[in-house]
């Protein structure tokens, strides 16, 4: 859907000044979800289990409940019965029924007057467990042999036979495989697999709620879609949606780990059982990692065929991931992207969601696409390898561009991955000089993005500024980003905008800052807003002026007449017909609210140079670029640090990120110290080049940038140690001792 | 258990709380303090969140009990800009997009004004080692490194 | 948990003898604060010895050696221009441990008493020969570092003892030493296998040499025949090779999350004939 008038000139946008919330994140002062208290407030904290899997016998609180200070304690008891569907899942996985299911499910909660207290109340909990066999792997739980975690969880897709293991099944594509094939001059074939890797924000999940014996009241929470975070909680505890009100606090992170619920339902379930005392409650970092939500883990399998001179002819995936106990591996998505990148005839995917007794997984930046691009560009990269063929010229020989139709359906539109390819290949980094064990790698990614439900609002105030209220919360300097959408629609000063995150009472519906959204929809409408707005202020100038509104045109932030026939009057800014307003008709406020469809997916292409030490199997990055296609980069700045930040993400996954579980079933690195994200000394400087091939669904062109740079790291690094080593390593991560094994031939 | 009094100075002022032999200082300077720029991402010292300056050192407010602060200097984010004034660091970091979410900003703020007092022309790699144990999940570092770099050139400059 | 401030090693003694529970001295805390908020431990009595007099000193030994407080920071060793250029495979040992703000708190004693096979700290004392003072109720003796630890978290100290300095001897002319660890990141991990060593030359020979492995045996270890593969030589590369295979040979590993048997005990050869080459280098470069 092209919207009219799309701009190509701009005033503010593309500029990059200080983001509206800077300051108070530079000086301590900005409120995060552990920092908001209320007078008389409770501390919770919660019993987890430590068994991967285990029959709940019996729970004995009163040891607890006789601790000085302790106020309440909550079990699954406490929680109504006869949910369903994804209700049913939430609120199983915020507090285990009839067995754990994973090594840190919550069993108890406990509300006291202190957090030492809360915490010393936990250990005072009895609980008889009866252990049962358990699974954390995926291939190992789609076996004859393996236990069955949930009886009757698969839905109706799942063909006959398969292991009650396997919850979702999947099956595309189109053509004519063993003709695609048949046509290929060279056929490789791979299994890979990848680890679970962490969204590892740095704030744990933490929140205030406070709930009335009527079922009523507040929660305050770090969260990236608090309208999510209402409807989930309120199923959860079996009430009306609206009962609960609910402000985002700011965010330390999020990367669609903080589109669920966990502790919420918990401290109000806490709160009521209190007599409406608030609870807060804060994750340790052993909670985060060991019960909220990573990505899945998937094992794959990949045929690809091409010609001598680089056209891939078939391509075929079986993708099979684990996404904890509970159905939702994002594999429908790894089916639909996997070969997305290209025009491919012929190709066929399947996929299939394994329950396992790991935690629920939660979205995780461009979920399901990073696992995908390893395998198919790790096996492209290894056909162009055998044939001779340029990595960047194969893939753009054979990359998608407006009017392909894609191997998962529909038809794109304008799209970057050819520029973000040519701009990649005329990079210096691409032919700067490599030393002996370095190798280079190249990869491309795809985040289709997405638009949602999206409400917004913007009020004219009567000093001449204008606030815009939108219902996404700021993870990552989009308050900037709108600031920049409605000075440039206003005509005003960036420093004349103000940007709320509005709380689920004061605007419609809003889905959460994720799938790449926030600034495509709300800064959609942000400007929509802007123009409801703009219509009004020129028919107060059209009434002032006594002429025809229709007469009236907005330009450089003030109202004018359209021309000599619609009479002469000096323009009226924004300040001055806001100054007025009072007294010619009222408060004068715009608003837009819909599901925007024009979103548009976002390419990128990555370019790395690794060290590989031939001694240890130790790898070292030495540069690192990303292209990638913005549509329109309203903040720059803000655009690179998303592309920085996603290729740092991906090189932590490619390398050392990785969910390790022992034979007990238990997690062994819930620690930042063994959980290995990239520290600064691990990284060089991450080079940019934002590509803008607008999107014709914006009024800017605006595409969504968070999520696509995380896919192309994880090939990317792998197909560059496989030119510094000689080795093709299939499966992440890229761990030394796996490096080292495959250097001396026995990976 | 009886609670043991503490006294401290925090950014120049006299605070003093009472606190379990348990609570860290990070716990004491957030919950019996009010000092919330200081942020708890692992409490083990993995992460950096928390940094502050003890007596001049840099550490983890996690890694110290509240008790052993007793009589000692505390120097927290919230210290860092004079009056209305804002440090070099703090200006640069919103000037060069140093942050996304912010929450990793107070102790990258503390670790590096401690880094510019001891060597006020840092490397990049001085830099990335010195601020190794403080961890920024969003920004891949870079934009966090030239900011620092920045603010060292301002103030070796103005000095 | 009570916490203590003695202002004695003999007070710090008679608190911890008199304890019924457990009981856990304090100096830099890294790991005793992890070991609480994780709820691995809570003594029942902390005994914080940083307010014992001199235990924040870095002094001079009559022989010309080192006598380090057990409560000197990581960081103070590295700001200490002397002790560096005297031993600065022992002071990067130290100074790997943890991040900038660990290196503000962590102490030697502290590392060494935690037990930990992979100490970083501790190759280095070993290789250099140092001594740990122990305080106990019958009074003070002499330990060599590498006889404190006896297990993972596990140490020879008796009830009622802690140790009170840590003692470097002289360095003494032509001598160099290195501290080498592998580890996945390039900071803030657990060393996987490190390696120290210590020597002297006599000309380009190799006269003295002493040299530890960490985190490939239920203790760091002395390992005489990598000593011996060395000592007589100039480093040549058949040396080096004699040195990886008696450092390979040395190690009965565990499996486990941080590295396997076989990637640890390869690795121990490789920085062993790495950190050979460093200390040579720099015991030529304290010769020239």
């Amino acid at each position: 859907m092209a919207l009219d008038g799309q701009k190509t000139a701009y005033k503010y946008i593309g500029t990059t000044p200080d983001r509206p919330d800077g300051l108070d994140k530079v000086t301590g002062r900005a409120r995060y979800g552990a920092d908001i208290s209320m007078p008389g407030m409770l501390h919770g904290a919660v019993l987890r289990s430590p068994h991967a899997h285990a029959r709940i016998v019996k729970i004995d609180a009163s040891k607890a409940l006789a601790l000085k200070g302790v106020k309440a304690v909550v079990t699954r008891a406490d929680f109504p019965d006869g949910l369903d569907g994804e209700d049913w899942n939430l609120q199983e996985n915020c507090m285990a029924g009839e067995k754990a299911l994973y090594d840190g499910h919550a069993v108890a909660a406990v509300a006291a007057t202190s957090p030492l207290i809360a915490r010393d109340a936990v250990k005072l909990i009895e609980v008889d467990y009866e252990v049962l066999p358990h699974v954390t792997d995926v291939d190992a739980a789609m076996k004859d042999d393996a236990p069955v975690i949930r009886e009757g969880a698969a839905d109706f897709s799942v063909p006959e036979g398969l292991h009650p293991n396997v919850v979702r099944y999947f099956d595309s594509g189109r053509g004519d495989l063993d003709k695609g094939f048949a046509e290929a001059d060279l056929i490789i074939e791979r299994s890979y697999t990848t680890e679970a890797a962490h969204q590892g924000y740095i704030e744990p999940h933490a929140c205030l709620g406070q709930m009335g014996e009527d079922g009523r009241g507040e929660l305050w929470v770090c969260t990236q879609g608090h309208w999510f975070v209402r409807r989930m909680s309120t199923a959860v505890l079996g009430i009306e949606t609206t009962n609960i009100r609910v402000t985002p606090s700011e965010i330390g992170g999020g990367f669609g780990g903080k589109t669920t619920v966990f502790i919420e339902p918990l401290s109000l379930a806490l709160s009521r059982k209190t007599g409406g005392k608030p609870v807060k409650m804060v994750m340790s970092r052993n909670e985060v990692l060991r019960a909220t939500g990573p990505t899945a883990s998937a094992s794959m399998d990949i045929k690809m065929g091409m010609t001598k001179d680089g056209k891939i002819t078939a391509a075929h995936g079986t993708f099979r991931m684990q996404g904890g106990a509970f159905p939702g591996a994002p594999v429908d998505v790894t089916t639909m992207l996997a070969f997305a990148n290209y025009d491919i005839e012929n190709v066929h995917h399947i996929g299939y969601d394994v329950i396992t007794n790991r935690p629920k997984q939660a979205a995780y930046r461009a979920p399901g696409a990073p696992m995908a691009a390893f395998a198919t560009e790790s096996t492209i990269d290894e056909l162009c390898r055998e044939l001779g063929l340029d990595p960047i010229d194969t893939r753009l020989k054979n990359a998608a561009r407006e009017g392909t139709r894609a191997t998962f359906g529909p038809k794109f539109g304008p799209i970057g991955l050819v520029e973000t390819l040519e701009a990649a290949k005329t990079h210096p980094n691409y032919s700067a000089p490599l030393g002996p064990n370095q190798g280079r790698g190249v990869a491309s990614g795809y985040w289709m993005n997405w638009g949602g439900e999206t409400s917004a609002s913007v009020a004219i105030s009567e000093d001449g500024t204008v606030t815009v209220s939108i219902g996404t919360p700021d993870i990552g300097g989009s308050r900037a980003s709108m600031a920049l959408m409605a000075a440039e629609a206003f005509g005003i000063p960036y420093e004349d905008v103000r940007v709320n995150i509005s709380d689920t009472g004061a605007l419609g519906v809003n889905e959460p800052t994720h799938g790449s959204r926030a600034t495509y929809a709300s800064g959609l409408a942000t400007i929509r807003s802007a123009e409801d707005c703009i219509g009004k202020l020129c028919k107060r100038a059209a009434d002032k002026w006594g002429i025809d509104p229709e007469a009236v045109i907005w330009e450089d932030g003030c109202a004018k007449p359209s021309g000599p026939n619609a009479g002469e009057f000096p323009p009226m800014s924004l300040a001055e017909i806001a100054g007025e307003m009072g007294s010619t008709g009222g408060p004068i406020s715009g608003h837009f609210e819909d599901s925007p469809a024009g979103f548009s997916g976002s390419f990128g292409t990555h370019v790395v140079d690794v060290e590989v030490d031939p001694e240890t199997g130790r790898t070292t990055i030495l540069r690192y670029l990303v292209v990638q296609d913005a549509g329109k980069a309203i903040h720059p700045a803000y655009v690179e640090g998303q592309f920085q930040g996603g290729a740092a993400q991906g090189i932590g996954w490619a390398l050392n990120e990785e969910y390790i579980y022992g034979e007990d079933g238990r997690l062994q690195n819930p620690v930042f110290l063994d959980y290995r994200v990239p520290v600064a000394s691990d990284l060089p400087m991450i080079d940019t080049v934002i590509v803008e091939v607008p999107n014709p669904g914006h009024p800017y062109g605006v595409r969504g940038v968070g999520e696509t740079g995380i896919t192309p790291p994880l090939p990317a690094v792998a197909n560059a140690v496989r030119e510094a080593t000689g080795k093709r390593i299939c499966n992440l991560p890229l761990r030394p001792s796996r490096v080292l094994a495959a250097i001396q031939g026995k990976g | 258990m009886s609670k043991q009094h503490i006294t401290a100075t925090v950014n120049g002022d006299e605070v003093e709380f009472l606190c379990d032999t348990r609570e860290t200082l990070l716990d004491c300077l957030r919950d019996h303090a009010g000092i919330m720029g200081v942020k708890e991402g692992c409490g083990t010292g993995d992460c950096g969140a928390c940094s502050v300056t003890l007596d001049g050192r840099l550490v983890c407010s996690c890694l110290v009990l509240g008790v052993e602060a007793d009589g000692a200097e505390i120097g927290t984010v919230e210290g860092i800009a004079e009056g209305e004034k804002l440090h070099p660091l703090q200006r640069k970091f919103i000037e060069h997009a140093a942050l996304q979410c912010g929450i990793c900003t107070p102790g990258i703020l503390v670790a590096a004004k401690n880094l510019l007092e001891k060597n006020p022309d840092p490397t990049e790699t001085e830099i990335r080692y010195w601020l190794a144990g403080n961890l920024c999940r969003c920004t891949g570092y870079d934009k966090i490194v030239r900011a620092v770099m920045d603010a060292a050139a301002e103030m070796r400059e103005a000095s | 948990m009570n916490y203590h401030r003695p202002t004695s090693f003999e007070q710090a003694s008679t608190i911890a003898g008199a304890s019924d529970g457990t009981i856990r001295f304090l100096a830099g805390g890294t790991d005793v604060l992890v070991q609480l908020r994780a709820d691995i431990l809570t003594p029942d009595d902390l005994i914080d010895i940083k307010h014992i007099p001199g235990v924040k000193d870095i002094s001079r030994t009559d022989d010309g050696g080192w006598r380090l407080g057990v409560a000197v920071s990581g960081a103070e060793m590295t700001e200490h221009a002397e002790l560096s250029a005297e031993w600065p495979g022992l002071v990067e040992g130290m100074d790997l441990i943890g991040s900038t703000q660990v290196q503000g708190r962590a102490t030697l004693a502290g590392n060494l008493c935690n037990g930990s096979p992979a100490a970083d700290s501790v190759p280095g004392m070993i290789a250099a020969g140092c001594t740990a003072t122990v305080t106990g109720p019958n009074g003070s003796r002499e330990v060599p570092v590498e006889e404190i630890p006896t297990g993972p978290g596990k140490t020879v100290l008796a009830k009622g003892e802690l140790i009170s300095a840590i003692t470097i001897p002289a360095r003494g002319a032509n001598g160099g030493d290195a501290y080498l660890r592998f580890i996945p990141r390039t900071e803030m991990d657990i060393a996987v296998v490190g390696c120290a060593v210590n020597l002297r030359l006599d000309g380009d020979t190799i006269a003295q040499a002493r040299v530890a492995l960490g985190a490939v045996a239920p203790t760091a270890r002395l390992v005489a025949e990598c000593a011996d593969a060395i000592i007589g030589t100039t480093l040549d590369d058949a040396t080096l090779d004699g040195l990886a295979h008696a450092a390979s040979a040395a190690c009965s590993p565990i499996d486990d999350k941080r590295g396997t048997i076989e990637f640890r005990t390869h690795v121990a050869g490789v920085l062993a004939k790495r950190a050979a080459k460093i200390a040579y280098d720099r015991a030529k470069g304290a010769s020239a």
